[in-house]
């Protein structure tokens, strides 16, 4: 199965102008500790996904909001000649199709 | 009120952005329920430099007229205090001049009696300057490097207060605190921290109050009312089928923080490892454990400095011989651009004064090099050529020699003249203005809370404009 047939949203946004923060979020306490439990969700893996030194990724586990973060330094400065995405709203593809054995 | 206010602080948060269309019912409706203040934030980074640099805002003038007169209205009919932080979008001198404007003419045509205190947060080059010099400014990670030429260079600079100028405002007497570049917590926090309540609780509340219905379940359009007491929060949304549950309350500290526990405020960081949440009701939650760890006094910079003027030209690509060999067509397409800048415009400019940029949607436009699916190959691409330099004249000059090139440029598996582009616009270029870059990821260590922040009391029935 893969992340985005479990979680109820992914989502990216800007956490300020110079970081990428990521949220994977689900409706009950099975799902989430499925995921968890898996281990599929890590620095390490997030790094590769993301083209990022580990030691730049942030990684959060939410049990209370049902929910998983990650957080990275944005590639260019939001608005900065280059950037694509204002917002950092789609930058989450990526972990949509990641396996959740 | 005096005695009652020690045991429980109530507020209300109208709406997450001001401007952004007050659900005017339910702020009536929470009104009755005797609120000691409103507070509303009206600004934000998230559309990108130009407003910083500029000094210009986000929202139509009607839509924060609309919203701000809601509040001061209410806040006249209900006699408490209303404070407004990070006016008009960047929060710079010209954004806060801007909403007082509107609150003159609010305050003009409904005959209203405020004690207005207005809180500048640009700040001056040379302050910034000596403490640069003296060790007082210090990056953020990630930070752009800093130096006298960066804090020269920038079109504005904004200090971020915290909640010490507001409570001051307020000591002072005012009514109505206008603010400029202002923490958003720091808008709610600042009344229940000044009667002594726990500084977790109290800056917790502000967090998750600042983004009016987006710690709800579902957004709509409603108003936050919330109270907090010596032990606990407690947050609910009014209007129609809004609700707060513990998940949605725990989640919305995920919202645009890189740590969802950890926030850094002026005076210190509130930690939520320990919050807990708990449903009272069906739309109602209690909030405990949110705690508050008091840190040396200081204040985060924004800045931004021009990146230059810009034109664009918008179009696209169907042929799908070039689609897929775009990457080399678009690089051939831009040697002969600089090409004949070089040839044309030698005088004016060189190859390091301006950028060209091609932005292919339907390939990587959205993720850059974030990318993952490099091998898929649309049936159309569309293009937007961004040409940058220090001036519009040359801009719209690069983007208007631009345009043959990608019109006509050749591929092999055509014999014979091609035009390979298909132009949105007539004329083609688009002149963007000026754009801005975020030039600073840094603290100020003020030697005084105050000293970055200038408070004026002003009378708003002597209008400016008569």
């Amino acid at each position: 199965m893969i992340l985005a047939d479990i979680a109820k949203l992914i989502r990216s946004k800007n956490a300020g102008p110079f970081t990428l923060t990521f949220d994977i979020m689900f409706a009950d306490l099975a799902s989430y500790r499925r995921v968890k439990d898996s281990g599929a969700l890590n620095p390490a893996m997030f790094a590769k996904l993301y083209r990022c030194p580990v030691e730049k990724v942030r990684f959060f586990e939410c049990e209370n909001a049902l929910a998983f973060k990650f957080s990275i330094p944005r590639p260019f400065t939001q608005g900065e000649l280059g950037d694509g995405d204002m917002h950092g709203g789609q930058q989450f593809i990526p972990l949509m199709t990641v396996e959740i054995p | 009120m005096a005695n009652e206010i020690l045991r429980q602080t109530r507020f209300i948060s109208p709406i997450g952005s001001l401007g952004g269309g007050i659900n005017g019912t339910a702020l009536d409706e929470v009104l009755t329920q005797a609120p000691h203040f409103i507070a509303c934030d009206g600004g934000t980074t998230d559309a990108g430099p130009f407003s910083l640099g500029m000094g210009t805002p986000a929202f139509p003038r009607e839509a924060v007229k609309r919203d701000l007169s809601l509040i001061l209205r209410g806040g006249r009919r209900a006699n408490i205090p209303v404070i407004i932080g990070s006016a008009g979008t960047a929060g710079g001198d010209i954004h806060v001049d801007w909403v007082l404007d509107i609150a003159r003419e609010i305050v003009c045509e409904n005959d209203l009696t405020l004690r207005t205190a207005v809180i500048y947060a640009e700040q001056d080059k040379a302050y910034l300057k000596r403490l640069l010099h003296a060790n007082r400014i210090l990056p953020l990670d990630p930070a752009p490097p800093i130096s006298d030429s960066v804090i020269d260079g920038s079109a504005r600079i904004v200090g971020m207060m915290g909640a010490e100028p507001l409570q001051q405002a307020l000591l002072d007497g005012a009514d109505f605190v206008l603010a400029g570049r202002c923490s958003d917590s720091a808008l709610f926090a600042a009344i229940p921290l000044m009667h002594g309540f726990p500084p977790g609780l109290a800056w917790h509340a502000g967090k998750l109050s600042e983004c009016g219905t987006l710690v709800c379940e579902t957004l709509g359009k409603g108003v936050i009312f919330t109270t907090i007491s010596q032990d606990e929060i407690t947050i609910r949304p009014y209007g129609d089928g809004l609700r707060c549950t513990p998940q949605s309350v725990a989640a919305h500290s995920l919202y645009e923080n890189a740590d969802p526990y950890l926030h850094r405020e002026c005076s210190g960081t509130f930690d939520l490892t320990r919050a807990a949440f708990e449903a009272i009701d069906d739309v109602t939650v209690r909030i405990r454990g949110s705690e508050f760890i008091s840190q040396p006094y200081s204040v985060k910079l924004e800045g931004a400095a021009l990146a230059g003027y810009q034109s664009i030209i918008v179009g696209g690509i169907r042929d799908p011989y070039i689609i897929r060999q775009l990457d080399s067509w678009l690089s051939s397409v831009r040697g002969y651009i600089e090409e004949s800048i070089a040839r044309v415009l030698a005088d004016e400019t060189d190859k390091s004064s301006y950028s060209l940029l091609f932005h292919t949607y339907g390939i990587n436009a959205v993720m850059g090099s974030l990318e993952p699916d490099s091998k898929y190959l649309p049936h159309e691409v569309g293009i937007v050529l961004e040409a940058t330099a220090p001036t519009q004249g040359l801009a719209h000059k690069l983007a208007q020699l631009s345009r043959q090139p990608l019109l006509h440029y050749p591929v092999k598996e055509w014999a014979g003249s091609i035009t390979a582009f298909a132009c949105l616009h007539s004329p083609t270029v688009i002149d963007r203005g000026p754009v801005y870059r975020f030039n600073l990821n840094h603290v100020a260590i003020p030697f005084t809370p105050f000293e970055m922040f200038r408070t004026q009391f002003i009378d708003l029935r002597r209008s400016r404009r008569s």
